[in-house]
């Protein structure tokens, strides 16, 4: 893996000659994050959200650990535990807004990550297996955030349980014994409760490891970049250390920023009211809605009213939501175009910022009441959805002639400082 | 292979899809309760904002408003009686606070239910023993714990405000099938029109040592801001916090920047 011209590592000291003779963990870390990675030189900001990532993955686990030291998974105290933090454990106030608001500070740098990949191509050969563990970590955030919603056992908590597990009894036949069995009960109560948070402690961990996983195949290749052209020599590349370490520094220093402000002066923003309403079984919500982060997939489930081909409405909603998720895993395939970027796609880039407007308008639609014109918009929104990737995307890549792309990565940056000084010399 | 099979996936979502579309009608079961219902009233706090502080003395008047009227009905689980220290009272007054209540407790000599004088580590007492009694003095009716009320409602504080003052003879345009039922009141800011709570407040009801002016709009004022306090007794303190951590986090990145600048000075990337 990595260049030719990738720097070795060289223990100077008695110490870590010794350490890397028996562990050659310094080694590790040193080719991963250190001088012995070659990154392109020509990265935007756009390159700093897998490592913002990892920071807000490093954030819920280490407040997460501490909250679990203060809080009771059982379905009587759980919503009073949670109080107890807010109110009588040193600084619990701010480890409890911060693990809540870190989880949605982590899906906005997975989001933007995520379209990151979709607009720079980084799906495609050779990053294929890097995509496809990337979208394993997506559904793996997934589940967790749910079941973390859970355990504080407010009114959106238990009918947020409900609805989910509910998906299950969509299943023909044996769905309704598979959806006790999963809850421990017929609806959401102390053995659910129980598994959610065992299983909210254990999957932080899974996704840590497929983390690595996710590196280490991103390490084979190396890093893509905003041209999509593949790195040809040394000159097309700088060291991740110190280049990409105090980039990275500056952007976790943004990403701190407005992660304070979110949860010191606004820590309710985008949670529930309801959800400080201790569970109900007996008392539904007005509106049952999910975290924002789940709305545009709340819409695709929403949006199929209509028993189609002798299957349930409610059946076609569940495939229809885990689709949109699945068809992520064939997207190095379904896009069959040689060009990464969209900076050299300009039909592809036209329908790349559909899709974001799309997805935007299916997350609205998620948030609202089930009513017109909402309703609608959402069926609109989600045929588009799928349109999308299974057709238009296919259709595109064949059709589409690329504009005229760099030799190599070190033109595109030469080129592009010519031509700022050449403007600013007219100027 | 994959595509010819996304394709035909597609289509069928697609087509799915656009039978749901031909099949939902696009009108809306009318809700006539909507044309009545208001919008809260906002009320201004000094616990607002970017720049917060408790006004310890509306807190205190708050309170009395909670002891003398609510507390009837309603149950403050989370509070203690240790945590009114925070409204500026001195152990002292906390302590013989506490003791003016009752609490449940045990006889030592018999195990036999009992109550005693309340301690500063006691939360404040519910008016009922238990869910039923609550329901069988109150028509049916639960009245809610108060603790997190102004965060466990759409709208927070302006609303519970809006609700306390809101009571009104319904309107004579109101359908028969909103019109307030057997001991239900009209008030357009709660959410189906009706509630079972009685206008709680009545002008000159609860009198102030300061004097205060003691209006209902006054006291519902009052006891809002008694609410946010219970609701959140960390969030003065949390805004707070939150300047000092923002002021470290922009000269770290400030310094961050610089580096990321000298680093890169030479490189044209």
């Amino acid at each position: 893996m990595s260049f030719p011209w990738a720097k070795n590592y060289e223990p100077q000291q008695p110490l870590m000659k010794w350490l890397d003779e028996k562990l050659p963990l310094p080694r590790l870390v040193y080719n991963a994050v250190g001088a012995g990675y070659p990154v392109p030189r020509n990265l935007n900001y756009f390159w700093n959200f897998g490592v913002l990532a990892g920071a807000a993955l490093a954030i819920q686990i280490i407040t997460g650990i501490v909250l679990a030291m203060h809080y009771a998974a059982n379905a009587g105290v759980a919503f009073d535990s949670v109080e107890h933090i807010m109110r009588d454990v040193n600084a619990g106030w701010f480890i409890r807004y911060a693990h809540m608001n870190g989880a949605s500070m982590f899906f906005i740098v997975v989001y933007l990550h995520i379209f990151r990949g979709l607009y720079y191509g980084s799906y495609k050969a050779p990053r294929e297996m890097v995509w496809l563990l990337g979208v394993v970590i997506f559904l793996l955030m997934m589940a967790t955030a749910f079941m973390g919603y859970v355990l504080p056992w407010g009114q959106m908590s238990f009918w947020g349980a409900q609805v989910i597990t509910g998906f299950f009894s969509a299943i023909p036949v044996v769905g309704e014994p598979i959806r006790v069995w999963l809850l421990g009960g017929f609806a959401p109560d102390n053995a659910a409760l129980n598994r959610f948070f065992s299983l909210h402690y254990l999957l932080p961990f899974v996704i840590a490891g497929v983390v690595v996983l996710h590196i280490w195949a991103l390490h084979i290749p190396g890093s893509s970049n905003p041209t999509g052209i593949e790195v040809k020599d040394e000159q097309d590349t700088v060291p991740f250390h110190p280049y990409y370490t105090a980039k990275d520094g500056f952007g976790l220093g943004v990403f701190l920023i407005l992660f304070v402000a979110l949860t010191f002066f606004s820590p309710n923003l985008l949670g529930h009211a309801d959800n400080y309403i201790p569970a109900n079984p007996l008392s539904t919500p007005a509106h049952i809605v999910p975290e924002w982060y789940f709305w545009p997939f709340y819409a695709i489930l929403r949006a199929f009213t209509f028993n189609f081909l002798w299957i349930d409405a409610k059946l076609w909603g569940v495939i229809a939501m885990f689709a949109s998720i699945a068809l992520l895993f064939f997207l190095p395939w379904l896009d069959s175009s040689p060009v990464k970027s969209s900076k050299y796609r300009p039909l592809y880039r036209i329908f790349f910022w559909v899709l974001v407007a799309d997805v935007f308008l299916l997350g609205l639609c998620g948030k609202m009441p089930a009513e017109q014109p909402w309703v609608i918009l959402s069926q609109i929104g989600a045929a588009y959805y799928f349109a999308h990737f299974l057709i238009i995307l296919p259709i595109v890549s064949r059709i589409e002639r690329p504009l005229p792309m760099p030799n190599s990565i070190t033109e595109a940056v030469l080129a592009k400082h010519a031509g700022t000084s050449s403007a600013s010399a007219t100027a | 292979m994959v595509r010819p099979l996304g394709f035909l996936v597609g289509l069928g979502f697609i087509v799915a899809l656009l039978c749901a579309i031909f099949t939902t009608p696009l009108t809306n079961e009318p809700q006539a309760a909507h044309a009545f219902h208001k919008h809260p009233r906002h009320i201004a706090l000094s616990s607002d904002g970017l720049f917060p502080h408790w006004d310890k003395a509306k807190l205190q008047r708050g309170m009395q408003v909670y002891k003398e009227v609510c507390s009837a009905c309603h149950s403050l689980n989370y509070v203690a009686f240790r945590d009114i220290a925070e409204l500026g009272y001195t152990e002292g007054q906390v302590k013989s606070f506490a003791k003016s209540f009752q609490v449940p407790s045990i006889n030592p000599d018999t195990g036999e239910p009992a109550t005693r004088d309340g301690l500063p580590s006691d939360r404040f007492p519910a008016p009922y023993a238990n869910e039923v009694a609550a329901r069988a003095a109150n028509n049916n009716a639960l009245p809610p714990d108060l603790s997190l009320i102004t965060k466990a409602r759409e709208g927070g504080k302006d609303y519970l405000y809006s609700l306390l003052i809101g009571f009104e003879n319904p309107p004579k345009n109101l359908p028969k099938e909103l019109q307030p039922g057997t001991g239900l009141h009209y008030n357009p800011y709660f959410p189906n029109l009706n509630l079972a709570m009685a206008p709680p407040l009545a002008d000159g009801q609860v009198t102030f040592a300061d004097g205060s002016p003691n209006d209902v709009k006054a006291m519902a004022s009052d006891v809002t801001a008694f609410l946010v306090w219970t609701a959140e007794p960390k969030l003065v303190k949390r805004v707070w916090t939150g300047w000092a951590v923002l002021l470290y986090l922009l000269i770290f990145t400030g310094l961050t920047y610089m580096a990321y600048r000298n680093i890169w000075a030479n490189k044209e990337h």
